[in-house]
């Protein structure tokens, strides 16, 4: 089962992997790449649906007998595209949230969030203190 | 002409948005958008009252046949859908002027507005495709326009927010790639009503109940169902105001639309409710969602958060109609789709009318509006009231409609829940309330006045959920038909 199907084995290891990166990093650039990685193995699982052992490009020609299934790759092209347009938007932001907080790890933008937030909270109880004072 | 009405209601915003983005001026990208959203309208008006008539329509794109060629249906499950995001379109598109211009820069306002149209076509075409992978396709096309437009938010928060909806909704979305891919694999075609007619047997094929699993775990992302809504009260509550209306009133829903078709058209109930349990497991997770996220509600200091909240539960109950897989709960669902979308986007137009004016929505800066603007105040009430489920306000009517349907299947434990749920609605909205009406407001802060486009569109919202309230024969009807065209004979 391992050996007859190393391949489809080794696409979803893959995909594990890069999930496993998105879910274990905090730095969103690495978020991204395991994001990539997990679309690559997606896209790669596609492509090993089509393809038939000894099957030529499917470009029809008299010596050929046996095809490669070409509509997977087909999908793929689109699917590559919207991973192209996933990743340059999520590069985009990241950049925007280096712009914003100066840092594009997770943990250090929810930090500054939130003394943010502790700051706002400090405010509006000095605001209050004084509305009652006078 | 009226032949080629399916496409041109996706091409019409498709072809709107590069507009938007070359001509960068805001008017004129403003007016794009709402001649988009308009056409849109126009479209599926035409469309469901055909439907009614006549029956499924199909357009085999390019004059490709199905099962080759991709192929756009309409039929009695997506005209309501399809009439919702394009009437929520309109009604933003009104509201979105002025709001935008206020917190938007006027570099920045065409490409929200180009992000809008894609949202747009995005959402329609996932609504109206035939074919698995095109809905994958357009599913990607409203996801990151959204994912974008998020992050246009006013506080640098929204930046965050957008990201990590980025990360998980393309987690989402891949996995429903894969299992398409599983699908495929199986059958060899991408049609659903291909693959429908292809599925009838080979319940024990592990590649296909993978491909089950893969599908639903990826819609359940979109569709922001527990313990897999982390992504939602950020992106509502830091989303420009416009975004998160349009949003709130439409993203969710039609990922629930696109899980009834593949759960009841493509994979069939006897696979999916029948030899897997997805039935339960949707009712389980639906019941969790409603208290959690009716719980997390009454604890938010932000009203953006309180809504986005509320959202989550407000997805358990339609979930919850699904998960019965009967034709009363998914009539229910369905009704509850258009009446939830309706309240909500009132209540987050509201939120956005007070953004405007006060400069934050924090419950503390909220204090006292009650009596400085009670007319938007009475709006914020009797939308409020529709989350409860106060008749006569849209609500109770779906939620009537679901009680019908659960106590029909003796799902006593579920029943349970929503009423709790429907309690801490109570909470929630009468926190705001309390704020609004019983504190003192803070002295000399000076409003700005109401833009009266938004609230034109903030009343249009309340009054329809009125209307809806009491006479609720339209959305009763279109939700009837709707789950008869699921439950039937397929449909494909």
């Amino acid at each position: 089962m391992i050996a007859s199907h190393y391949v489809y084995w080794t696409f979803f290891a893959l995909m594990l992997i890069g999930l496993y990166v998105v879910i274990s990093h905090g730095n969103l650039l690495k978020k991204l790449i395991g994001l990539s990685l997990f679309q690559v193995g997606v896209f790669l699982f596609y492509i090993g649906l089509g393809k038939r052992d000894g099957g030529s490009a499917p470009i029809i020609s008299d010596d050929v007998e046996t095809y490669s299934h070409p509509l997977p790759q087909v999908l793929i092209l689109t699917a590559i595209v919207v991973g192209v347009a996933t990743l340059a938007v999520g590069l985009a932001l990241a950049v925007r949230i280096f712009e914003a907080y100066g840092t594009v790890e997770e943990d250090e933008v929810l930090e500054r969030d939130s003394a943010d937030r502790v700051a706002e909270h400090d405010r509006e109880r000095a605001a209050e203190h004084d509305g009652g004072g006078t | 002409m009226t032949g080629q009405l399916p496409v041109l209601q996706v091409a019409a915003p498709l072809l709107c948005a590069p507009l938007c983005v070359l001509l960068r001026s805001r008017l004129v990208a403003w007016l794009l958008f709402l001649a988009a959203a308009l056409s849109s309208l126009a479209c599926a008006v035409w469309l469901a009252e055909r439907v009614d008539r006549s029956g499924a329509l199909r357009y085999a794109m390019g004059d490709w046949q199905a099962p080759y060629g991709i192929e756009f249906v309409v039929n009695g499950f997506n005209t309501p859908v399809l009439l919702l995001v394009s009437l929520s379109a309109v009604v933003v598109a009104v509201y979105s002027r002025r709001s935008v211009e206020a917190e938007l820069d006027s570099r920045r306002a065409p490409l929200l507005y180009a992000c809008l149209c894609l949202a747009l076509a995005g959402l329609l075409g996932l609504a109206i495709t035939g074919d698995v992978f095109n809905a994958f396709v357009f599913l990607e096309i409203s996801s990151l326009s959204t994912y974008t437009m998020i992050a246009m938010g006013r506080r640098r928060q929204a930046l965050l927010a957008g990201f990590r909806y980025l990360v998980i909704g393309t987690i989402g979305a891949t996995f429903l790639l894969i299992g398409i891919g599983l699908a495929y694999a199986v059958t060899g075609t991408l049609n659903m009503a291909d693959l429908a007619g292809r599925l009838t047997g080979g319940h024990d094929n592990r590649a296909l109940q993978a491909a089950v699993v893969f599908v639903f775990v990826g819609l359940a992302v979109k569709m922001a169902v527990f313990p897999l809504h982390a992504w939602l009260p950020a992106a509502y509550g830091e989303a420009p105001s416009a975004v998160s209306t349009f949003v709130a009133a439409t993203g969710t829903k039609v990922a629930i639309y696109v899980f009834c078709r593949f759960a009841f058209t493509v994979f069939g109930a006897s696979l999916v409710f029948g030899s897997m349990p997805v039935d339960r497991i949707a009712l389980l997770l639906a019941c969790l969602g409603i208290l959690a996220g009716s719980a997390a509600a009454c604890f938010q200091d932000d009203l953006r958060y309180v809504l986005a909240w509320s959202s989550v539960a407000q997805v358990g109950y339609i979930v919850a109609g699904v998960g019965l897989a009967t034709t009363a709960g998914v009539s229910a669902a369905y009704l509850h789709m258009i009446m939830h979308a309706v309240t909500k986007a009132a209540l987050f137009a509201i939120a956005g009318l007070l953004l405007l004016r006060l400069g934050s929505v924090r419950l503390s800066a909220l204090a006292g509006i009650g009596r400085r603007m009670p007319w938007t105040f009475a709006a914020f009430v009797v939308a409020g009231l529709g989350l409860v489920g106060v008749p006569p306000t849209a609500g109770f009517v779906s939620k009537w409609a679901l009680v019908t349907a659960l106590i029909e299947r003796d799902q006593w434990p579920v029943l349970v829940a929503m009423l709790a749920g429907s309690l801490l609605a109570l909470v929630y909205i009468g926190r705001v309330v309390e704020v609004a009406w019983f504190r003192e407001p803070p002295d000399g802060a000076e409003a700005r006045r109401s833009p009266a486009s938004m609230v034109a569109a903030i009343w249009f919202l309340v009054l329809l959920s009125l209307y809806f309230g009491i006479d609720a024969s339209l959305p009763a009807h279109l939700a009837d038909a709707a789950a008869e065209a699921l439950l039937g004979k397929g449909g494909g």
